[in-house]
């Protein structure tokens, strides 16, 4: 491990649908500005794996500590980990249609969350012009006005994107970024993604093998709900567990 | 000195029949001569009970108790028509005609009709100035009542022997328990005679005459539940609270401490109630003290505005002690002196101290078998209860787990389902006949009717389950306003077949009517059609692969418009059903199905969607714990459905999706 | 408030919404029996100044439902609530007033008022105590207060239990029913010392005040005009910037709002509260108008016609809350008060009275089916503002989210 310390470290959980084991004692740790791409085929576990990081799913057994002070994400609820600063993106773009581009922003602009305060919270110059730099970082700067259900998908995912740099997490999860983006988008995702690694800790969820190679990180496979294997990309393609499951298809 | 006069009537009333035969004529001649000249010259030889009358004519016009008795018991042994005679007698519906003779009378209009006592036959009208009417006084009616149990106890017809016990158990007295006893001895019959013997123990409690006696009786009944053998002892145990100058007498069942077992101011009350104390001086009596000493504007000296002080009223009270105007109220110290020199005691009114004490043990063995039996009882309520719940929510939960849509109008299917019976008892008279028709009729129309809502309305809202929600409170409240118009607001009567009139009587505390029987029969019916068809039929396969994804159940060629339809379909029949069973004993009105719609969301969302048996479960949990309510407090249902409610909304903080819930990915979370 | 100068500029509805509002209620003074020219009777003034409480508690299940996507089937029982508490002041103050008034030679004591009171109350439930909940009837500021409390901290008990164990969508709806069933059966039982299915009567007269029932309906007008305009004007400000975001954020998905960091619950409990509050409010200004109060008020149908009246206006707007329910309420009293012709059809006479149900529950059923956007539709309609159809996906995963055919801005 780097020598930054670990960010997020997930213990020996195990969790279980109707008898179905979707995660079987799984371990998993992330440093503070690292990137992490992780594979797996259909119903490995990864996207259970982040429903419970994101306190959406509560393991049957096992920890989850964040942070320097090692706090217990399991006694979290989904708000209180997304304050502490993990911020997720979904598979499907999923973003406020009925509202515009703007007001999606200022909605996951860091700032005081609690209601009282949302109430009289006023957006301020340094607000608005946080707002544009984020949309025009993603691509939306002139359509800011716009309601965002009238974004093409791959607007939607950038928008989503951008929301989550509002939120100005630790930790960014993200799940199959890729889906539904032309190429020159991807490669704009992949530089983003690179880019943001450098300040904060990003874990990507994707199925595209030739973005995962771009992304040129550590990689980690799930299979079964388990950790199958670990390590730069070219390590873990030339496992031969990793190509019975997955890649010698 | 009354149980042997009676001892002694009945023992005449045995022996006396022989004896009337042998009675000469000549008394009877000669008033037969006097009064009705006319007929005497023709009239055979008189008989039987004609015969007694005549004779005895004078003393039956003017009974007095003290000599009436042979005569009695004379006409009781005179043949046909002497019991009739002597109930009519009692009840004061005899008549002495102007030639002296007795009829049976009936007042019309302008007169009487008669009724000739020997025979029963009509005997034509009398004006009112023609007839004098017989009226017995108190004691002669006893000793005729008397007569009259003793012969109904013999007679030779069961049935009238059966009735006489009937009307003994209801009113029985002293002076019946000899002629009873005597009775028992010649019963032929082994089921009257038990009933005669059971009878003779409860009138031996009441009125028997020794201690020993009563006692053993008493103790014969332990752990008897008839509510007659109850009705016997509670009298017994009766206590009356009384107050004594020194120690407490006659039979006492406690001594009460003032202060511990009786509060001041009630044993105050009771002495002041047995005049042996003064009566306290009551607010209003003070006032009323103080406004007729008025003078001037003031009060002994007090201005009256100030008077809204009760410290200034107090004050000018004792300003008119002083002057003497007013009595002076009694201090605290004066009542507990009072109350120090008497004892209170709650006094049996029953002497005898043995009885009671028997009785008080009886009582409370009876008591603790009743509070068994009644929670017996409360269990098979509870059952009905749940079956009728799990009845009307049953098609409200296949719908809700297999679309998501909630109806609304479920309610109104259950009452369209009501009408429909009702309807077919107007066309078809036979009630067992009609209620075979209106069962499938109902499911058919209301399954119609589900299926042009889902039709129409309901298939362009799916996923949308609020608006579902409200659009369905919109035809609900449209059809309840169409009953309304149609059937109008009264009730209306939809009547079960005589078969299942009645109720299935275990003892006088358990019993269960049979309509309640044949819901939960036919919610177990229900139970296993459902499971039948979700389990073993095709449309069950395609029910459950649309319930669990409806998305890929179309991709595997499963039309899911078809099943949404034919679930909707099925669920609304099945409420038509309901509709049936619960207007058998519901009264049947527009209102009908919004009675139970609550409940029936009640216990779909505790039970659980999408499981018929998270439906059963939830149905027994909400009938039982409504009953369990109503049990605590037994007089206000209104309470009980307030906290079973509040029991319900406390229920779902613990099991948020009920109490057999879906998990994981599948609970669409 | 910190309602910044921009902020009627922002909501130029809201402007528009005073104005119309306050043209009204001086129109219908200028026509009143008391200070014009008579046109409107007394009874007919009574009728607007009901109707525009109505129109408040509309605002108030616009915000829950139409914004936050929870439908609340309980917000007449807080309306009622509020209404008791008003009406335990009305009715102990205005007998206190008659027995002072019939009092002996001597002045009574306070025991001997409160006792005169309990039994002119309560005597026709068959007792003659005083309930402990009646301890602050006798002054004005504490049943105003109370007003307040009592339905605000039952909605905070509630929604914070339902809210807890995240109950949402029909089951939120159902177990809201049943709370307000609890309450309605509670208010029903004589025990509960608030008269049993009597209710609370007399409300119309004002102890204290001499004016007559002419000059006091237009009082209750203005009054009410007041409070609504308070609350449309709070509403907006609530609607209107990031609060306003989160909430329509939760309608259309909750979990997407949770990852944001938002305590969705604290949110939903928030406006819940608040919106029992509201409703409180215009219970406590509509009892008095209408005289009379009972458990019968408070059942659960009642709210179902809230919520009638706000799709019929249309949802997520506040002037939509406001003309459904004005228009519904208005409409229905003209049907149901035996003023509407009857329609001969040559076969059957249709009579309204008893027809109006019928007819408002099927256009209800129209109006979901084919104008999710309620009348307030017809604004977007003449400003030609057509929102493209884009085939109605769903703007969130929730089943309870928008489709894009009705959202509106």
């Amino acid at each position: 491990m780097s020598g930054t310390g670990t960010l997020l470290e997930v213990s020996g959980i195990s969790v279980t649908f109707d008898g179905f084991r979707a995660i079987n004692n799984l371990s998993f740790s992330i440093g503070a500005s690292e990137l992490r791409a992780i594979i797996g085929p259909n119903g490995a576990g990864k996207t259970t794996f982040m429903d419970i990081v994101t306190g959406k799913t509560s393991p049957d057994e096992g920890s989850v500590l964040w942070g320097e002070m090692s706090q217990n994400l399991l006694r979290m609820n989904e708000a209180q980990i997304a304050r502490v600063g993990i911020g997720r993106k979904f598979q499907r773009p999923t973003v406020f249609e009925d509202q515009s581009v703007a007001e999606n922003l200022l909605m996951a602009l860091k700032a005081a969350r609690a209601p009282w305060r949302v109430l009289f919270w006023r957006p301020g110059a340094g607000d608005h012009a946080r707002v544009e730099a984020l949309a025009a970082q993603v691509g939306l700067g002139d359509a800011l006005e716009r309601k965002s259900g009238e974004l093409s998908h791959g607007q939607k995912q950038w928008l989503e994107i951008g929301m989550l740099l509002a939120q100005e997490p630790k930790l960014l999860l993200v799940d199959e970024p890729a889906a539904g983006m032309t190429l020159a988008e991807r490669e704009q995702t992949t530089a983003l993604l690179v880019d943001l690694s450098k300040t904060r800790a990003v874990v990507v969820v994707e199925h595209d093998m030739e973005f995962v190679r771009r992304l040129n990180c550590k990689v980690t496979v799930l299979h079964e709900g388990s950790v199958l294997a670990e390590g730069s990309l070219d390590h873990v393609t030339a496992n031969p567990k990793v190509i019975e499951v997955y890649l010698g298809r | 000195m009354r149980h042997r006069f009676l001892a002694l009537t009945a023992a005449l009333c045995l022996a006396l029949p022989a004896f009337a035969q042998e009675t000469p004529p000549s008394a009877e001649v000669s008033s037969s001569e006097i009064f009705a000249p006319e007929a005497a010259g023709e009239a055979p030889a008189l008989t039987g009970l004609a015969a007694v009358l005549a004779t005895y004519s004078g003393d039956i016009a003017k009974p007095s108790r003290k000599t009436i008795g042979p005569v009695i018991a004379e006409i009781g042994a005179a043949g046909e028509g002497a019991p009739a005679f002597l109930a009519a007698w009692a009840d004061k519906r005899v008549g002495q005609a102007k030639d002296g003779r007795f009829y049976l009378i009936e007042k019309t209009k302008d007169g009487y009709a008669l009724t000739d006592p020997v025979t029963g036959a009509a005997a034509g009208t009398v004006p009112k100035s023609e007839l004098s009417e017989l009226k017995p006084n108190a004691g002669v009616r006893g000793v005729i009542a008397s007569a009259l149990v003793e012969f109904q106890l013999s007679d030779p017809d069961p049935a009238q022997r059966r009735a006489a016990l009937d009307a003994l158990a209801r009113n029985g007295a002293a002076e019946h328990l000899e002629p009873l006893r005597a009775s028992i001895e010649t019963e032929a019959d082994p089921a009257i005679r038990e009933q005669k013997e059971r009878l003779e123990r409860l009138l031996t409690v009441r009125f028997g005459t020794s201690s020993e006696e009563r006692v053993a009786a008493i103790e014969h009944f332990n752990g008897d539940l008839a509510l007659d053998v109850r009705g016997a002892l509670n009298p017994i145990v009766v206590i009356t609270r009384k107050v004594f100058e020194g120690a407490a007498e006659g039979n006492v069942a406690q001594v009460l401490r003032v202060g511990k077992d009786l509060g001041e101011e009630e044993a105050y009350l009771l002495l002041v109630e047995a005049g042996l104390a003064p009566a306290r001086l009551t607010a209003s009596e003070r006032r009323a003290v103080l406004e007729a000493n008025i003078d001037a504007g003031a009060v002994a000296g007090v201005p009256i505005a100030e008077l809204d002080d009760p410290a200034k009223r107090n004050a000018a009270y004792k300003a008119l002690v002083a002057e003497g105007k007013a009595r002076a109220a009694l201090t605290e110290r004066e009542i507990g002196a009072a109350l120090a020199g008497f004892t209170f005691a709650d006094v049996y009114s029953e002497t005898d101290a043995t009885v009671t004490a028997a009785a008080a043990l009886a009582l409370q063995a009876i008591d603790t078998k009743v509070g068994v039996m009644q929670a017996a009882d409360l269990g098979l309520d509870a059952l009905s209860l749940a079956s009728i719940y799990f009845l009307a929510a049953i098609g409200l939960a296949i719908t809700f787990g297999v679309m998501g849509v909630i109806n609304m109008a479920h309610g109104e299917f259950i009452t369209m389902g009501a009408y429909t019976g009702y309807v077919v008892q107007l066309y078809i008279a036979d009630y067992t006949t009609s209620i075979l028709v209106a069962l499938p009729l109902a499911f058919l129309i209301t399954a119609g009717a589900g299926v042009a809502m889902e039709r129409l309305v309901i298939r362009h809202l799916y996923k949308r389950p609020l608006e579902t929600l409200l659009a369905t409170f919109g035809i609900s409240i449209a059809l309840q306003q169409i009953f309304k118009n149609i059937f109008g607001t009264q009730a209306r009567p939809l009547t079960s077949p005589a078969w299942l009139d009645g109720a299935w009587m275990i003892n006088d505390v358990v019993s269960i009517s049979y309509i309640r029987i044949a819901i939960f029969v036919l919610a177990l019916i229900f139970l296993a059609l459902f499971l039948w068809v979700m389990k073993r039929t095709r449309l069950g396969l395609e029910v459950r692969a649309v319930t669990q994804n409806p998305s890929m159940a179309a991709s595997m060629g499963i039309n899911p418009d078809r099943i949404n339809m034919l679930t909707f379909g099925l669920g609304s029949g099945i409420a038509g059903i309901a509709g049936v069973a619960i207007g058998l004993f519901a009264k049947v009105t527009s209102e009908l199905g919004s009675d139970y719609i609550v409940q029936s969301f009640m216990t779909v969302v505790v039970g659980g969607v999408g499981n018929i048996w998270g439906t059963l479960a939830g149905a027994t949990l909400i009938g039982f714990l409504q009953k369990t309510i109503e049990w605590f407090n037994p007089s206000n249902t209104l309470a009980a459905q307030t906290y079973m409610i509040l029991f319900i909304i406390a229920f779902i903080q613990f099991r948020p999706r009920g109490i057999i819930a879906l998990k994981g990915r599948a609970a669409g979370d | 408030m910190a309602i910044k100068p921009g902020f009627l500029s922002k909501n130029p509805s809201v402007l528009v919404f005073l104005l119309v509002l306050a043209a009204f209620t001086l129109g219908v003074t200028l026509m009143s029996e008391a200070y014009g020219a008579g046109v409107v009777s007394t009874s007919f003034v009574k009728t607007l100044g009901k109707t525009l409480c109505l129109c408040l508690i509309a605002i108030a299940m616009d915000l829950i439902w139409g914004y936050t996507g929870i439908l609340s089937l309980g917000h007449f029982a807080f309306f009622g609530l509020g209404g008791y508490m008003i009406g335990m002041w009305l009715m102990y103050a205005r007998t206190r007033e008659i027995v002072l008034g019939s009092q002996g030679a001597l002045p009574p004591t306070p025991q001997e008022l409160q006792d005169a009171i309990a039994t002119q109350i309560f005597g026709v439930v068959g007792t003659s105590e005083l309930p402990a909940i009646w301890s602050f009837a006798g002054s004005l500021p504490a049943q105003l207060a109370l007003v307040v409390l009592v339905p605000g901290l039952l909605a905070l008990i509630f929604g914070w239990l339902a809210f807890r164990s995240r109950v949402t969508g029909v089951y939120l709806s159902i177990l809201t029913q049943a709370m307000t069933l609890a309450l309605s059966l509670y208010l029903f039982q004589n025990e509960s010392g608030l008269r049993g299915n009597n209710g609370l009567s007399g409300l119309q007269n004002i102890p204290g005040v001499a004016a007559d029932q002419d000059h006091l309906s237009i009082w209750f007008l203005w009054a009410s005009a007041g409070m609504l305009a308070a609350g449309y004007m709070l509403a907006a400000f609530v609607t209107s910037g990031k609060f306003g975001s989160v909430m329509r954020g939760i309608r259309d998905d909750e979990a997407r709002v949770r990852f944001l960091g938002y305590s969705v619950e604290s949110y939903k409990l928030f406006i819940f509260t608040l919106t029992a509050v509201i409703a409180a409010i215009a219970g406590a200004l509509y009892y008095p108008q209408a005289g009379i109060i009972n458990p019968g008020e408070m059942a659960p149908i009642a709210s179902i016609y809230l919520a009638v009246w706000v799709a019929i206006g249309g949802r997520g707007r506040l002037y939509g809350a406001v003309v459904g329910a004005a228009f519904v309420s208005l409409v229905s009293t003209w049907f149901t008060g035996g003023r509407a012709p009857d329609l001969n059809l040559g076969f059957y006479t249709v009579k309204w009275v008893d027809w109006w149900q019928v007819l408002l529950g099927l256009s209800f059923v129209l109006v979901t089916l084919l104008a999710p956007k309620g009348l307030a539709g017809l604004v977007d309609l003449v400003q030609g503002l057509r929102h493209p159809n884009r085939g109605g996906d769903p703007m969130g995963p929730g089943d309870g989210s928008l489709r894009e055919e009705e959202a509106v801005e």
